[in-house]
């Protein structure tokens, strides 16, 4: 029973923790490309929520719903992109980080004037609803080992992106030397709006898939994106392995640490008190994993080639 | 000495502000002496930011921790004095006390104690390393606070009387205005003092270069530390005030969206100019209060103004009304 506790919650950390790579693997794309801070990327998880969810509850389809939940976040990026991210790239971070904050009260104040202030809801598509047995004699529900296998897909999907095709070749250029790619004649800002594009989408995706599981409201999108800076800074801004490293790290880290701190104080307190004490070490504990982290190696743990 | 037109507009804020409680009471619209109340309180906590902020270039997204630990030491102390029951630090165990003045010490020192912690590991790193640290180790906070049920966890803590100045009435608003207008008011000059020092000097300049600081022999690190430190108390003692306010704390004063809120007032008013967070602090309450009664969705026209500001408009209020801030 102890293994078979011990595997399901591997396997939902490695759940959060794929999840955690779509964001910030947008992230730090964007980051390590343009040199832009966006914070405005949980609001585009959570765009990717909304569509999915109205899209399923009107056309009856899930799949539907994702693929609208990815046509939606494109489109928000790229419009974003255009109109106001594209005025940041010379800018200071500290304008970047105060317009895409003005981003993020302009779409939730709007999706809740579309949507309204009640939570949607989004079933589990009836083709990964059910169970499948794990080793120990537990079930673990599909939908979850589904949501692990398309972030493997993903990842491996955008390193072949990178290091085999031509639109992955320029934005390496792009972010070695974005004049010189300019002067080659690669038209940058294109270039720009389909990195911020897909950056979105991959949030996008990461919300339509985790609004199944949880409800789909404002403001969801908020707790992820610091997770996700968590994971950018311990994996090293700008460096997609970092991110999945990262990732797969908080992932594990904040789901073991929910599930065997209570039990380690345990050993040595009362029930009651061990599960306080540790519940609320364990809140903390990727923070502090990240301070440890930072102390040896401030510029992450794969560092990009540029700062 | 010639008076900059920097100096009377300056000085015209902080008339303004102290104008608003007595016009309010005159008027027969009390309401009013609160809203003033809170534009020193939040324009406070922005002059402390301001001072990593403005004056270090150190933009910090977690102003918010030393905010809500000032909030919990106001909260903590008067429960425990409300309770009779001593906190207990093992060795030691201290009286709860409901006395503003030892309140605001305690805040400042929890403040700063927080703030040399965070800062020890966030300024090791920079740019927008910097930016996400300081959120996630805010963020460190709120989780803490809400998951530890002690001192009422996420539904937060009320202080059922608040607290008490020396000879003074602090239940009548507008004796708690003229105290949080005071502390500003100090605030202020404590702000211009260290803006004017070789300290503040050191710490502009490396804001500006920091290999030139360093060449000449002055550690960067160091400066920022201790830049941030005090930042960090002046915002924690304005959390105090916040939470004696508001007669209430809760993790809401840990959330990144306050923090991100400071950092907007101090935009608003201007970077790096000492009224810049008084008067955006006074822009941002009136902003909030007439759109609020105007309409419920004021934080999309505020997100839209405030897009306005950062791309169209630099410099804030006093860019606009004072010109260009002048570098010397």
């Amino acid at each position: 029973m102890q293994i078979a506790l011990f595997t399901e919650q591997i396997l939902n950390g490695l759940q959060l923790g794929v999840m955690l790579f779509l964001m910030a693997a947008g992230l730090t794309l964007i980051f390590g490309v343009m040199g832009l801070i966006n914070l405005a990327h949980g609001s585009l998880y959570m765009v990717g929520a909304f569509a999915c969810a109205a899209v399923a509850a009107a056309t009856g389809s899930f799949w539907l719903g994702l693929v609208a939940s990815l046509a939606a976040a494109a489109a928000a990026g790229a419009i974003v992109e255009i109109l106001v991210i594209r005025r940041l790239y010379e800018r200071e971070h500290l304008d970047q980080v105060l317009a895409t904050f003005a981003l993020i009260l302009v779409f939730s104040e709007g999706t809740r004037w579309l949507f309204g202030s009640f939570p949607l809801y989004l079933d589990i598509p009836v083709l990964l609803q059910g169970t499948v047995p794990l080793p120990g004699g537990s079930r673990y529900q599909l939908y979850r080992l589904a949501i692990i296998g398309v972030g493997i897909a993903v990842a491996v999907g955008l390193f072949l992106l990178i290091s085999r095709t031509r639109l992955g070749m320029r934005i390496r250029a792009g972010e070695s030397d974005r004049e010189m790619i300019g002067a080659l004649g690669v038209d940058i800002r294109t270039l720009y709006t389909v990195v911020f594009a897909l950056g979105a989408a991959l949030a996008g995706l990461a919300g339509a898939m985790v609004g199944a599981l949880q409800s789909v409201q404002v403001g969801m999108g908020e707790p992820v994106l610091i997770l996700a800076f968590v994971v950018i800074v311990i994996g090293g801004i700008g460096s997609i392995k970092g991110a999945l490293v990262g990732a797969l790290l908080v992932g594990l880290v904040d789901t073991m640490g929910r599930f065997l701190l209570p039990q380690v104080f345990g050993i040595f307190m009362d029930p009651s008190q061990a599960g306080l004490v540790g519940g609320a070490l364990a809140s903390m504990l990727i923070y502090i994993v990240m301070a440890v982290i930072l102390a040896v190696r401030p510029q992450g743990l794969f560092p990009a080639m540029k700062g | 000495m010639a008076i900059s037109r920097e100096t009377v507009i300056n000085l015209v804020l902080a008339l303004l502000l102290l104008a608003i409680p007595f016009a309010a009471i005159q008027f027969g619209n009390p309401f009013y002496v609160t809203l003033a109340t809170r534009m020193a309180i939040l324009g406070l906590a922005a002059v402390g930011l301001n001072i990593a902020l403005g004056l270090g270039g150190l933009v910090s997204f977690g102003h918010a921790a030393f905010f809500g630990v000032g909030g919990y030491a106001a909260g903590i102390l008067a429960s425990h004095a409300f309770s009779a029951q001593p906190l207990d630090f093992g060795i030691l165990s201290v009286p709860g006390t409901t006395l503003m003045p030892i309140i605001w010490l305690v805040a400042l020192g929890a403040g700063g104690l927080l703030a040399a912690g965070i800062g020890v590991i966030s300024l090791r790193t920079s740019g927008v390393y910097f930016i996400m640290i300081t959120l996630a180790f805010a963020q460190m906070t709120f989780y803490f606070a809400i998951s530890w049920p002690a001192y009422g966890g996420e539904d937060g803590l009320s202080i059922i009387v608040r607290n008490s100045f020396p000879g003074v009435n602090t239940m009548v608003p507008l004796n708690y205005f003229l105290i949080c207008y005071a502390v500003l008011m100090v605030a202020l000059l404590v702000s211009a003092f260290i803006r004017d020092s070789r300290f503040g000097a050191a710490l502009q300049a490396a804001r500006q270069n920091e290999v030139r600081v360093a060449s000449v022999g002055i550690a960067p690190f160091r400066i920022r530390l201790v830049a941030f430190v005090i930042s960090g108390m002046i915002t924690a003692l304005a959390g105090a005030l916040y939470a004696d306010l508001n007669r209430f704390v809760s993790p809401s004063m840990l959330s990144w969206h306050m923090s991100g809120e400071f950092i907007v007032l101090i935009i608003l008013g201007g970077v790096g100019r000492l009224y810049g967070p008084v008067a955006g602090a006074m822009l941002y309450v009136m902003f909030e209060f007439l759109l609020g009664g105007f309409t419920e969705r004021w934080q999309l026209f505020l997100g839209l103004a405030l897009l306005g500001v950062v791309l169209f408009a630099r410099g804030g209020m006093l860019g606009l009304l004072a010109g260009k801030a002048r570098h010397g």
